[in-house]
C-alpha cells in the first residue's frame, strides 16, 4: 500500500512539475495573469507530493519491506536503523529521489524569496525550477521507479554496500547535492533573465545569495566527501581526481568564478552576458556530472550500477535543457552589452582574471574528465587520466589566481590602483616568505621548491586579507557582513593552500610487516605491534590490531585499525585508525596477514591535514556569513528600489 | 557570433556522449571475462561424501549449471526454491560449489529445504571460487558440453532470469534429455 501511494504521489509530483513550468514560462510570455499566478500554488503541490513520495520510501525502508525492489537491493534486517534510513540514498533510484526532495526545498524557499521580486520575473524562475524538477521526475518514473515491487518478496535484503555503512553516508550525499542542486536557482534566475531578455543590476543582486548559499553547500560537501574517503577508503588519500569527485568539483570551480562575476555585475554592472554564461554552465556542469555518475560512462569507485536506457534518457534530457538554455543564450546575450570601461589595474581586472583562471582550471578538469570516453568512443583504447595529469595543469592556473589575490582585494574599483595600501602588502609578502621559508625548511626537512612557494602564497593570502579588517577595527568603521564573509572565506582559502601544501610535501608514510612486540618507526613516532584480536559486528566479522604509539619515549596514543568482512556481500573494508596529535594526523591501516604471525600495516604520519577540512569549512562559513548581508534582504528594504529600477528599465 | 560558440560546443559534447553511451563498458552484459572460456578445471571432495571427488573431468559432454552458494549466504536462501524448480524440469543438471562453509551446516540446510544439485563440490577455503572469478554468492555459470562457460548470472536467480537468460542458451528440450 505504501510503495504505491509514494508511487502516486511520484506522478501526481511530475504532473504538477509540467504545470509549474509551462505556467511559469509561458504565462508570463503569452500574459495569461491566471497562469502566472498559479505557480505558486503549483510549487506548493509539487512540493508536498515530492516529500509524500520521500516519506513512502524511508518508511518502506524502516519497515524492511523487501517485496520493494530497490529496498530488498540495498537494505538488510541486520541493519541497524540508522543505515536502513540513510541507505534511502544508498544507490541510484533513492538518491535520484532526494535529489528531486532537494531541488522541491529550494525551489520553496526560492518561491519565498522571489515573492516580493516584479511577479513576471518570479514566475519565470519558478517555471525553469519547474522544468528542471519535470525532467528529473520523468527520469524516476520511467527508468528508476524506486517502488518496483518484487513478486515474491524475499525473505531478507542484500544488505547496504558496506563502503557506504558509515556516519558519512547521512551526511554527505544530501550536503553535497543541496549544493548540487543549489547551482539551479541561479541556473534558473540566468534563464529568467533570458527569457525576459533584460538583465540589471538588480538582477546580479538577487540571484546572489542564492549562488553563495549552494557554494557554500557544495563547499562543506566536497569537504566531507573527502574526509570520508580519507578515513574509509583506508590507505590514507583525500583526494584521487576519481571522475565523481571531478562532478562535484568542476560545478565548484564554475560557482566560485559566478560568485566573483556576481560581484562585479552587482557593483558596475559589468561582465553581464558572461555572468548569464557562468551561471547555465555552472548547473550545466552538475547536470553532466550527473551523466557522468549514473550512466555508466565512466569508471568510478562512486559509479552506481548502470542500465541501458537510463543515460540515453538522461543525455537527452540534458541536452534539451542545457541545449535551450544556451541557444537562448546565444539569440538574447548580444543585447546585454556593458557600456562601462575600467582600468587595467582595477578590481574588475582582477575578478576577470579571477574568472579566467578559474575557468581554465575548470576546463583542464573537465578535459581530463572526457579524455577516456573521448578515447574510448573513436576506439583508440582505454585511457586513464590520473594524479599526474590533473596535479601539474590544475596548478598552473591556480598559482597565478593565488598570487593575484592578495592584489585583487585591495584594488579599487574602476579608477584602479591599490589605494595606498601597496606598501602594506609587499611588508606582508615579506612576512609570508619570511613564514612560508622557516616552516618549510625549520619546522620540517628536505622541502622541495613548491613547498616554501605555497607555504608563502598561503600565509601571504591570511595576511593580506586581514589588513582591511584591522584597518576598519582602528578607524572603528562596523564591517558589512559581505566584507566580512568575504575576508573569511579568503583566510580560509589560505588555511587550505597552508595546510595542503605541508601535506603534499612532508608526509611520512610506509608499508611495513610487524610480528606482535614488533616496533616500527615512521614520522618521528613509534608504533608497536601488540596483537590482534577476532571482530564481531552485526552483518560483519574481522580482526582488529592493538598499535601503541610513542613519541620520543613519551607515551601518544594507542591505535586499533581493522578489517572487517561483511559477509552478507562478501566485501572486506578497511577501517584504519586515525588520530590527531598537534594537528597532524597519524593514521595505521591493518593489511595482510602474512602468515606465521607476521601482519602488514600502513603507516602515515601527515602534518596539518585536519587543517585542509577545517579550511573548507572556513570557506563554507565565510559564505554563509557573506548571505546575511543587509543588502540582501530583499523582503524588508529593497522591494521600492526593485520596481522603481524595474520602472527605469522598461522607460529605457 | 561569438555567443553561439558555448552552444555549439555543447552540440559537440552531446554528440561525443552519445558516442560514449554506446562504447560503454558495460558491466550487466559482459560480467566476466570467463564467458566463450574454458572452465576451470578442479577435482574437489564431495559435500555428501568426504572420501569421493566431484571433477570436471566427469562432466565433460554435458551441459551442467554451475551455482556457487553457501549456507550464510542470505540470497542463496532466497534463490533455493527457483534451484528446486530448475531441478526439477530436468533441463539441466545443477553441480553446486559449496563455498566457505561448514560441512555440517550445508548438509543440515540441504535436508531441511531440499536438495536441487546432482553433486556439490565442497570449497571450505574458498580457492575454487577464486579460479571462477566469484566475487559474491550466488553466482551461476552455464557450462557446455565442451566445458566452455558460456553464461554467467549474479545474484539469485529468478523465474524470469530464467526464462529470459537460461533458457535460450540451452538446446531444445530433447536433445539434453538423452544426457
Amino acid at each position: 500500500m505504501i510503495p504505491e501511494l509514494g508511487q502516486f504521489a511520484l506522478i501526481l509530483a511530475l504532473l504538477l512539475a509540467g504545470l509549474q513550468a509551462l505556467f511559469g514560462i509561458a504565462g508570463p510570455a503569452l500574459r495569461r495573469d491566471r497562469w502566472t499566478a498559479a505557480v505558486v500554488p503549483a510549487v506548493a503541490g509539487q512540493f508536498v507530493m515530492v516529500a509524500t513520495a520521500m516519506g513512502c520510501l524511508v518508511s518502506s525502508f524502516i519497515n524492511n519491506d523487501f517485496s520493494v525492489r530497490y529496498v530488498a537491493e540495498n537494505s538488510n534486517s541486520a541493519l541497524p536503523l540508522f543505515y536502513r534510513i540513510a541507505g534511502v540514498w544508498g544507490a541510484h533510484s533513492g538518491s535520484l529521489l532526494l535529489w528531486i526532495f532537494l531541488l522541491g526545498c529550494w525551489t520553496v524557499a526560492t518561491a519565498f524569496g522571489t515573492l516580493r521580486l516584479p511577479r513576471d520575473f518570479a514566475a519565470r524562475v519558478l517555471g525553469v525550477l519547474g522544468a528542471v524538477s519535470f525532467g528529473f521526475l520523468l527520469y524516476t518514473v520511467v527508468t528508476s521507479n524506486p517502488f518496483v515491487r518484487l513478486d515474491p518478496p524475499w525473505a531478507d535484503g542484500m544488505g547496504l554496500n558496506p563502503l557506504l555503512q558509515d556516519p558519512g553516508l547521512a551526511v554527505h550525499p544530501p550536503l553535497l547535492y543541496t549544493g548540487y542542486v543549489g547551482l539551479s536557482v541561479a541556473f534558473a534566475f540566468a534563464g529568467a533573465a533570458l527569457l525576459e531578455g533584460r538583465l540589471d543590476r538588480e538582477w546580479a543582486r538577487w540571484t546572489r545569495p542564492w549562488t553563495t548559499a549552494a557554494w557554500a553547500f557544495l563547499t562543506c560537501g566536497i569537504a566531507l566527501g573527502s574526509w570520508w574517503a580519507y578515513y574509509t577508503l583506508g590507505w590514507g588519500g583525500f583526494w584521487f581526481w576519481d571522475p565523481v569527485e571531478n562532478a562535484s568539483f568542476m560545478p565548484w570551480l564554475m560557482a566560485t568564478a559566478l560568485i566573483h562575476s556576481l560581484a562585479v555585475t552587482e557593483k558596475r554592472g559589468l561582465f553581464k552576458s558572461w555572468t548569464l554564461l557562468l551561471a547555465v554552465l555552472g548547473f550545466s556542469l552538475s547536470l553532466v556530472g550527473t551523466f557522468l555518475v549514473r550512466s555508466g560512462v565512466l569508471i568510478s569507485v562512486h559509479s552506481f550500477v548502470a542500465s541501458p536506457g537510463r543515460g540515453e534518457f538522461l543525455l537527452g534530457f540534458l541536452g534539451i535543457m542545457i541545449g535551450a538554455a544556451l541557444a537562448l543564450y546565444a539569440w538574447r546575450a548580444p543585447k546585454m552589452q556593458s557600456e562601462a570601461g575600467f582600468e587595467l589595474t582595477a578590481r574588475e581586472s582582477f575578478l576577470l582574471f579571477n574568472n579566467i583562471l578559474l575557468v581554465t582550471a575548470c576546463g583542464t578538469v573537465f578535459a581530463g574528465e572526457m579524455a577516456p570516453i573521448i578515447s574510448n568512443a573513436f576506439g583508440l583504447g582505454k585511457l586513464s587520466v590520473g594524479p599526474p595529469y590533473f596535479n601539474p595543469t590544475f596548478l598552473i592556473s591556480m598559482l597565478p589566481l593565488l598570487a593575484l589575490l592578495p592584489f585583487g582585494i585591495h584594488a579599487r574599483w574602476k579608477r584602479g590602483g591599490l589605494g595606498g595600501r601597496g606598501r602594506l602588502l609587499l611588508v606582508t609578502l615579506a612576512a609570508a616568505a619570511l613564514i612560508g621559508c622557516a616552516v618549510a625548511f625549520g619546522v620540517f626537512t628536505g622541502a622541495g621548491v613548491l613547498s616554501p612557494v605555497g607555504m608563502t602564497l598561503g600565509a601571504w593570502i591570511i595576511l593580506a586579507s586581514l589588513i582591511d579588517p584591522i584597518d576598519r577595527l582602528r578607524r572603528r568603521i562596523a564591517i558589512p557582513r559581505a566584507v566580512l564573509g568575504m575576508t573569511i572565506a579568503h583566510i580560509g582559502l589560505g588555511i587550505f593552500v597552508f595546510s595542503l601544501t605541508s601535506v603534499q610535501a612532508f608526509t611520512a608514510e610506509q608499508d611495513v610487516a610487524l610480528r606482535s612486540g614488533m616496533m616500527a618507526r615512521d614520522g618521528g613516532y613509534a608504533f608497536q605491534f601488540q596483537g590482534i584480536k577476532s571482530l564481531y559486528g552485526p552483518d560483519y566479522s574481522g580482526e582488529q590490531a592493538k598499535i601503541i604509539v610513542t613519541r620520543g619515549g613519551r607515551p601518544v596514543t594507542v591505535m586499533y585499525p581493522q578489517k572487517r568482512n561483511y559477509w552478507v556481500q562478501h566485501m572486506a573494508i578497511t577501517h584504519s585508525a586515525i588520530f590527531i596529535n598537534r594537528g597532524s594526523n597519524i593514521l595505521v591501516a591493518l593489511g595482510q596477514d602474512l602468515g606465521d604471525g607476521r601482519w602488514s600495516f600502513r603507516l602515515q604520519v601527515r602534518p596539518l591535514v585536519l587543517y585542509i577540512w577545517i579550511a573548507a569549512l572556513i570557506m563554507a562559513s565565510g559564505g554563509l556569513i557573506a548571505l546575511t548581508d543587509r543588502r540582501y534582504r530583499i523582503a524588508e528594504t529593497a522591494a521600492d528600489e526593485a520596481a522603481a529600477a524595474l520602472a527605469g528599465g522598461e522607460a529605457r | 557570433m561569438r555567443y553561439f560558440i558555448p552552444v555549439a560546443l555543447f552540440a559537440v559534447l552531446v554528440v561525443l556522449l552519445a558516442l560514449g553511451i554506446h562504447q560503454a563498458p558495460r558491466k550487466d552484459l559482459v560480467p566476466s571475462p570467463l564467458i566463450g572460456k574454458p572452465a576451470p578445471s578442479f577435482s574437489l571432495p564431495s559435500l555428501s561424501d568426504p572420501s569421493a571427488q566431484v571433477t570436471t573431468a566427469a562432466l565433460r559432454g554435458h551441459w551442467y549449471l554451475f551455482n556457487v552458494w553457501g549456507t550464510w549466504c542470505v540470497s542463496c536462501h532466497i534463490e533455493e526454491p527457483e534451484l528446486l524448480a530448475i531441478a526439477r524440469t530436468g533441463r539441466v543438471p545443477l553441480i553446486g560449489l559449496d563455498w566457505k562453509d561448514s560441512r555440517r551446516q550445508a548438509i543440515a540446510y540441504l535436508q531441511a529445504k531440499g536438495n536441487p544439485y546432482q553433486q556439490i563440490a565442497f570449497d571450505p577455503g574458498g580457492l575454487e571460487a577464486i579460479h571462477w572469478g566469484v566475487y559474491g554468492a550466488p553466482e551461476t555459470f552455464l557450462v557446455n558440453p565442451q566445458g566452455i562457460i558460456v553464461y554467467k548470472y549474479i545474484g539469485p536467480i529468478t523465474p524470469r532470469a530464467w526464462v529470459r537468460d537460461f533458457l535460450p542458451r540451452l538446446p531444445a528440450a530433447h536433445a539434453v534429455s538423452g544426457s
